[in-house]
């Protein structure tokens, strides 16, 4: 089989990419395309759902069909494309601050409700498009430009609550594991209900700077080092303190999707 | 012809079928509940589907994909979630989305008299997103206009490529009227414009010469881009100077143009009337009860009826307005909503007799009596 690209998906003519050198979103719209061709996505019988964000500009360099919608709001609009027609491939990308902050309340909802799509969040721990504000997944202590001082919050983990709001699929990645980054891509999209890879992406631009990591090379090289696998994770002894995380597949099961119990359903309504 | 009682919101919600809905997503919230529970009922059986989301921004989110992917869709909710729903109704308008937003009005602000009726949405239909557009609102008053303007925005949503409020009022809702059911083809139904272009050559607003750009479905042979953000022809994001005026100003003129259509009025008695009631909803039926006691005292007495409040009926205000030597704008709210459109309309001249209440009660023909009795 030959290499696959993506290259029937992305339109050409908006290139250069609008993010900034070293930030991770170009690699993850590259392995998303990829995982679309080598799954044989039709351009017409896929929709891209994007909120609002430097990562939800995604759609801009795309040729499928593309809603790019309110910022946190994507779920909302791709649970209606994908509860009307459940014949489309819905993929949904956000950032962390769109996923999971100002759109929490959705992404619990669209878990719990195991709507068939596939979210794609870049958690790239601060607000990236506004500023490099904090957001719900900035860590303990950090420095962004709204926390100058260390950030008294709490980090939300973007995996466990996906699982714990009952996800069918569940995966962390980071853009440093590029070829797991795309198995997992597709793996999520295969999976009928609702699927969930988190990035762990670079910000050199807003937050790396802020953080001891001035390079994009350094960000890539914290990626290297905390993103472990569960085993290794495990062995370490104080792996949170230390700023490690999880890469790998995380949740792996086949309740059933909205659309399977809703036909269950209306076939009741109907008599049938 | 079967005749049977019925409640507005459940007129609303066999309207929505009877006009081609199959998608409806909603959060609960008095007066507007039996909407839902309608649809829910309902949709199943029709094939349609009904979810309810968890809250009213996700619901009007929802409303739209679906239009998106083929559905004529629509949503009912009342103050509280009118609000919630303006950032993505905003969106629904940038991206010239068909759908219906049915709103309840309740008496607010915030939560205030939760049960109780209230006509003071009319400027938050208007206005309530940020940015520069127009809307189309819709105000019906009784149980069989509930039906038919309901239809009517359906077709107006499909037809003009825009978002439809339907401001009802929670008299209309839940009051229960005799109530004929139209045989299926008896009201006009449209349905959105399909593309004839070639696929590759599909562009998602451009508009034809009707000035109305045709609307594939996700998932046809047309590929296309729907934005929140400024675009052009092709749908993708663009913030040309030139691409953003042409923009608002479509948004603007592609209603502008179909006025005469959009704006539905009634007239009670209107052409000799000295004393001009000018109503939308519910509180035209206390205006008629009113005019026709005038009208056994011998004043004349008529009833404007604006069944489409956005745009405005400026023509018809002004041209029955200009001939009545007082007019009279009885309304659910405190602060003149209508009345003061009509002031804007008329000039500041015209003797406007305001007839304004506020604290949950319905207006009654006696209120109108009452405030128009020459002092
Ligand atoms: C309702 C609303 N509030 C705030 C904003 C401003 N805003 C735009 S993007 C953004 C944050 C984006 O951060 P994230 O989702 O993490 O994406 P990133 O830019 O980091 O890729 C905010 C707060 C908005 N567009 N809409
Ligand atoms: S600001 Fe950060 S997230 Fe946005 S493009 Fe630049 S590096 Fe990427």
């Amino acid at each position: 089989m030959s290499h696959a690209t993506g290259i029937k998906y992305l339109k050409k003519d908006c290139l250069p990419l609008m993010w900034c050198s070293g930030c991770g979103h170009g690699t993850v719209l590259g392995a998303m395309l990829r995982a679309f061709e080598e799954l044989g996505y039709e351009n017409n019988n896929t929709v891209v759902v994007t909120g609002i964000g430097c990562w939800g500009k995604a759609d801009d360099y795309l040729l499928t069909n593309a809603l790019h919608v309110t910022h946190g709001r994507a779920l909302a609009f791709a649970t209606g494309v994908k509860a009307y027609n459940p014949k489309l491939n819905v993929v949904v990308l956000m950032g962390d601050g769109d996923g999971v902050t100002i759109g929490g309340n959705h992404f619990i909802h669209a878990a719990r409700r195991n709507i068939d799509v596939t979210a794609i969040i870049v958690n790239n721990l601060n607000y990236g498009m506004t500023g490099g504000q904090c957001s719900g997944t900035t860590p303990a202590g950090s420095y962004t430009s709204t926390t100058l001082y260390g950030n008294p919050e709490r980090e939300i983990d973007v995996c466990a609550l996906a699982e714990a709001a009952g996800a069918n699929y569940v995966a962390r990645g980071t853009v440093y594991h590029g070829m797991q980054l795309k198995n997992h891509i597709k793996e999520a999209l295969n999976k009928k209900g609702f699927s969930l890879v988190e990035v762990v992406g670079p910000c050199p631009t807003q937050f790396g700077k802020k953080n001891q990591m001035k390079k994009p090379v350094d960000m890539l090289r914290w990626l290297k080092e905390k993103g472990v696998s569960k085993e290794k994770y495990n062995k370490l002894d104080n792996p949170q303190g230390e700023g490690y995380f999880v890469i790998g597949k995380l949740v792996d099961k086949d309740a059933p999707d909205f659309n399977t119990r809703y036909d269950e359903i209306r076939a009741r309504a109907m008599g049938l | 012809m079967q005749t049977k009682l019925l409640q507005g919101n459940q007129a609303m919600a066999e309207a929505a079928i009877y006009a081609g809905a199959r998608f409806y997503a909603g959060y609960p919230i008095t007066p507007s509940s039996e909407i839902a529970e309608e649809s829910a009922r309902l949709l199943p059986k029709v094939g349609g589907v009904y979810v309810q989301m968890e809250d009213e921004i996700g619901s009007i989110g929802a409303i739209v994909g679906a239009s998106l992917a083929g559905a004529k869709s629509y949503t009912a909710t009342s103050g509280p979630g009118f609000s919630l729903m303006q950032e993505n109704l905003g969106m629904a308008v940038m991206g010239e989305v068909p759908c219906v937003i049915i709103n309840v009005q309740r008496s607010g602000p915030s939560t205030g008299l939760a049960t109780k009726p209230s006509q003071s949405d009319i400027m938050q239909a208007r206005w309530g997103r940020h940015g520069d557009q127009s809307i189309i609102a819709l105000s019906p008053a009784t149980v069989q206009e509930c039906f038919t303007v309901t239809v009517k925005a359906f077709n107006f949503a499909e037809k003009y490529r825009v978002p439809v409020i339907l401001n009802a009022d929670e008299i209309v809702a839940h009051m229960r009227e005799n109530f004929t059911m139209p045989a299926p083809g008896e009201i006009e139904v449209w349905d959105r414009k399909s593309p004839a272009a070639a696929p590759d050559q599909y562009r998602p607003f451009e508009p034809d010469d009707d000035g109305i750009a045709p609307l594939a479905a996700y998932g046809s042979d047309y590929v296309y881009h729907v934005t929140s953000s400024m675009h052009g022809y092709e749908g993708y994001s663009n913030n040309n100077p030139a691409t953003a005026a042409w923009k608002i100003a479509h948004l603007h003129q592609k209603l502008e143009r179909y006025r005469d259509e959009i704006v539905m009025t009634k007239s009670f008695d209107t052409d000799d009337a000295d004393i001009l009631l000018i109503t939308c909803g519910s509180t035209t039926r206390a205006a008629r009860e009113a005019a026709l006691a005038l009208r056994r005292q011998g004043v004349k007495a008529g009833v404007l009826q604006l069944i489409t409040v956005w745009p405005f009926a400026d023509e018809q205000v002004k041209s029955l307005g200009r001939n009545a030597k007082t007019v009279v704008v009885p309304e659910m709210n405190y602060s003149g909503q209508l009345a003061g459109e009509i002031q804007r309309i008329l000039g500041p001249d015209k003797d406007i007799r305001r007839v304004n209440k506020y604290n949950g009660q319905i207006i009654t023909p006696q209120d109108i009596l009452t405030a128009i009795k020459p002092d």
